[in-house]
């Protein structure tokens, strides 16, 4: 692979992004001495790292998800610390509580490394805001004109209306989202006065950390802590999607599944998942929100990474921004962060 | 158009029979009849064919999106489906108004065949600002040509039945033949005055027991069973005995000129067997008949000659048209065995040996080879029947089936008039190397397996099997999976080969649509063999052992 570069500041290696100029990664894939993480899931804050630096919103996450033998430092939004001459300042990303854009300046030139990111209002995180740069890195994990995401407030109708016609019918709701992130957007939406809302083992935790970083969110009840024989029936279990199917869904008695997730856009994915509803709700940027970034930002240059990267930087280049594309593989689905949940529901 | 693509979508989102079937249901009882017309013809399968060229729908959809062809391309081949790619593209409408079904096909889709590519493109473009993804998938699907809901013609007929409060039959008999969607024949369909459609009634049918052995291997001749059936049954005098055939159960209804055939699952058989319609419409009116639709031979002479085994039949299955291919090499005759009506009189009351000599006084003028009496086996005493059941299976039978000379028509599975004496299945011993989640009460268990025999070292899967373990197995077996997955595809689950269970089926056949050569009828398990390791499961070559010769 031919080394993709921009000045001394960002380069594409197998470790991940690495700033020569300043001797560090961000989201590194491997172990490595400093790491800069744009946020708490595992594919973005890997364990094995000397020192970490993320932001002071994501504290919590962070050193939930990470190994208390590191080093970390937190860094406020907009705050720049200066490290080998490398101007370091975190942005938020509006992807999850504490999700940072991570801006590098060194020698007038600017880099923007955007992580996962989302537009649009989320009342768990503080909102992505652009960052004009030189270079700006864009995931692309729903980079196709397919994804095209509604207002949160439509979908969140239509969830709670769900969750209302399965309470009349005696059923008990499961809705499944990511750990982190996702459940805690899901849990803020929801119209608590239509019935209790319990929460799965990993989603309980993700919800403490949130909780503890003084975001608001109804009164949940884990599921571990309740009696064998409670009754569930009118009940809302927010859960992570590897607990569909277990025989620790059983004790909910009947239920109605739903997913929440931007693959539930298309039939065959939707269909595949066995849930009896997916409601479209991402925590990254949709196909228009992607190119609506980019302009905002005015980058000289692009690097999409993480998805449908080869597509996205072909369209960038059609009309006329210089693009590259870091990887060919697509994300087909937000597996890593599943595992990780799988674990931890069994720990 | 917006209730039927709600109702597309509940129909879409769901397994569940009954709530397919309540789906359909409020759409038939809250649609105006012309709508509800149209429904069934799209539900039930029938086509409306492509209305406006794919390649010119890809470029337009392109065009209103602002994208450039090859990333249509690339939405196109990420979705899979063209109908949806349109529907996710292009951005949704925004004056969405909405007009009935009818409106929508007659005036809107159905005229855009004959327009110019030009006139097509503004009609389409005017329909895509009017529709928002979901509605708009529907429609493309109707323009495509495409449209398939996963519900079967009984289902519908399930669901109309449930929505009038008109038995499934009235409403089989009325959906029959050609009709065009229209009002007039949605009120024909649901018309509370069911005079119409007594011709066409069918009786319910008789159903045999199973005679449960204690003793088992037939290679002793018989002579253990027979005595055992002996102190069950009383005398062989009492008994007429004949083949249990393995195809499918048909009756054959003739009245006022009209033939109905009708399968046991209450699904009126149309067009499916023209060989045994020809054969019906020599039967008197006022005849109906119970009998077996069987694949058999038909020899030089046009006579009706042995019989084919089930997986000949098999091709002949499912085909709503069969070719003349296919007719000619796997014809089907009727075996029919009893008789419920004869010249419009109800016999079911009369005795099985006055029904069965009635039969053969209304069969024996029709010279017909698809339609025959099926033979009466002869027999003093019980072994020697049982020495002949253990002839069944070069005659692709089952076994026998043992009826009391004085016993009526009975409605339903009633005990002690008709037996059916299987012969002892054929076993195997095979090793589960998948496992996938069952459904309804089995669902988030693991309770559909595959199981594998050995060939030259290596495992080949033979069999899928549901059913046969009790609840506390069946968790045993769930948690076994669940410690020993070593890959998962989708929802199956790919196990460490350890555990062994006997297999049995009713038959076995070549294939080639199966990785082992050989397919097996009715597989199920017949105990966990928990004495066995994988190592002393039977090789493949042991099952090929019991293929029919030819």
């Amino acid at each position: 692979m031919s080394i993709i570069q921009h000045s001394n500041l960002l380069q594409n290696t197998e470790r991940g992004l690495y700033c020569p100029a300043g001797d560090f990664y961000v989201d590194p894939k491997r172990p490595v001495k400093r790491a800069v993480i744009t946020h708490a899931h595992s594919d973005h804050a890997r364990w094995g790292c000397e020192h970490y630096l993320s932001s002071t919103a994501g504290e919590h996450l962070v050193r939930m998800r990470l190994s208390p033998d590191a080093e970390f430092d937190f860094l406020r939004y907009g705050e720049t610390i200066t490290h080998h001459g490398v101007k370091v300042t975190l942005f938020p990303a509006g992807h999850i509580l504490g999700s940072a854009q991570v801006r590098l300046e060194h020698n007038g030139r600017v880099a923007v490394v955007a992580g996962d990111y989302k537009l649009g209002p989320d009342s768990t995180c503080a909102s992505w805001e652009p960052v004009p740069c030189d270079l700006f890195v864009t995931e692309s994990t729903f980079a196709l004109p397919v994804y095209r995401w509604r207002d949160q407030t439509e979908i969140f109708a239509e969830v709670n209306a769900w969750w209302k016609a399965s309470a009349e019918e005696d059923k008990c709701c499961l809705l499944y989202g990511y750990a982190v992130g996702k459940s805690q957007r899901l849990l803020a939406g929801l119209d608590a006065s239509i019935g209790p809302i319990y929460t799965h083992g990993a989603v309980e935790k993700g919800v403490a950390a949130y909780r503890a970083s003084g975001v608001e969110l109804p009164e949940t009840i884990y599921v571990g802590e309740v009696e064998r024989k409670a009754d569930f029936r009118g009940a809302m279990v927010v859960a992570v999607p590897s607990a569909h199917g277990t025989p620790w869904m059983r004790r909910f008695g009947k239920v109605s599944a739903a997913m929440a997730s931007g693959w539930m856009m298309v039939r065959g994915t939707r269909r595949r998942r066995a849930a009896d509803r997916g409601f479209v709700l991402s925590d990254h940027v949709d196909w228009a929100t992607t190119l609506k970034a980019i302009e905002l930002c005015d980058p000289e240059q692009v690097w999409v990474h993480h998805g449908y990267s080869a597509i996205l930087a072909r369209y960038l280049q059609s009309i006329g921004r210089d693009a590259v594309a870091l990887d060919q593989a697509e994300r087909r689905d937000e597996n890593e962060d599943d595992e990780i949940d799988q674990a931890e529901a069994n720990a | 158009m917006k209730r039927f693509a709600d109702m597309y979508w509940r129909l879409d989102s769901t397994t569940k029979t009954n709530e397919k079937v309540a789906a359909m249901c409020d759409y038939f009882t809250q649609a105006p009849p012309h709508d509800a017309a149209w429904a069934i013809s799209i539900l039930s399968g029938r086509k409306i064919r492509q209305l406006v060229p794919s390649r010119l729908l890809r470029q337009w959809a392109a065009e209103e999106a602002g994208i450039p062809d090859w990333l249509f391309e690339e939405s196109y081949s990420s979705v899979g489906d063209l109908a949806e790619t349109i529907s996710l593209v292009v951005p949704p409408g925004e004056s969405v108004s909405d007009t009935s079904l009818v409106g929508w096909i007659e005036n809107k889709l159905l005229p855009l065949r004959p327009l110019t590519p030009e006139q097509q493109h503004d009609a389409v473009v005017e329909i895509w600002q009017q529709t928002d993804p979901a509605m708009r998938f529907v429609v493309m699907k109707l323009i495509t040509g495409g449209l398939r809901v996963g519900v079967s013609k009984a289902l519908v007929t399930r669901a109309l039945a449930q929505a009038s409060g008109i038995s499934s039959e009235t409403i089989a008999h009325r959906l029959m033949g050609d009709w065009e969607p229209n009002a007039e024949f949605f009120h024909r369909v649901v018309d509370p005055n069911e005079g119409d459609t007594q011709i066409s009634r069918p009786y319910p049918f008789c159903l045999a027991h199973p005679i449960e052995q204690a003793t088992s291997p037939d290679r002793d001749g018989g002579a253990k069973q027979a005595a055992e059936i002996a102190a069950v049954l009383g005398e062989t005098t009492d008994f007429a005995a004949e083949w249990k055939w393995d195809g499918i159960r048909g009756q054959i209804i003739r009245r006022e000129g009209e033939t109905f055939l009708w399968s046991r699952g209450e699904d009126l058989m149309e067009n499916r067997w023209p060989e045994i319609e020809d054969a019906a419409s020599l039967l008197p009116n006022g005849t109906v008949i119970d009998g077996e639709i069987l694949a058999c031979a038909i020899d030089q002479d046009g006579n009706t000659a042995e019989v084919l085994p089930f997986s000949q039949l098999q091709r002949r299955i499912g085909r709503k048209r069969v070719g003349k291919k296919l007719l000619k090499e796997v014809p089907v005759v009727f075996h029919a065995f009893d008789l419920m009506e004869v010249s419009g009189n109800d016999i079911r009351q009369q005795p099985f040996r006055e029904r069965r000599r009635q039969l053969q006084q209304v069969l024996n003028p029709i010279r017909h080879p698809n339609l025959c009496v099926t033979e009466l086996i002869d027999g003093n005493d019980w072994l020697q029947w049982a020495t002949v059941r253990e002839t069944s299976r070069e005659r692709h039978s089952e076994g026998l089936m043992l009826k009391r000379w004085d016993s009526v028509y009975d409605v339903g599975r009633v005990r002690g008039t008709w037996w059916k004496w299987k012969v002892q299945p054929y076993t195997i011993d095979a090793v589960l190397i998948y496992a996938q989640r069952g459904h309804g009460k089995r669902a988030s268990l693991y309770t559909d397996y595959t199981f594998a025999l050995w060939d030259e070292g290596n495992l080949v899967p033979v069999a899928k099997a549901y059913s046969g373990l009790d609840d506390a197995e069946i968790r045993k077996v769930d948690r076994f999976v669940r410690q020993n997955t070593s890959e998962s595809f989708g929802p199956v689950r790919s196990v460490t080969p350890e555990l062994v269970f006997e297999i049995a089926f009713e038959g076995i056949s070549q294939s080639t649509r199966h990785k082992s050569g050989v397919a097996t009828r009715f597989p199920r398990i017949l105990r966990w063999r928990h004495d066995k390791r994988a190592e002393d499961a039977n090789q493949l070559s042991d099952l090929k052992a019991l293929l029919p010769d030819g």
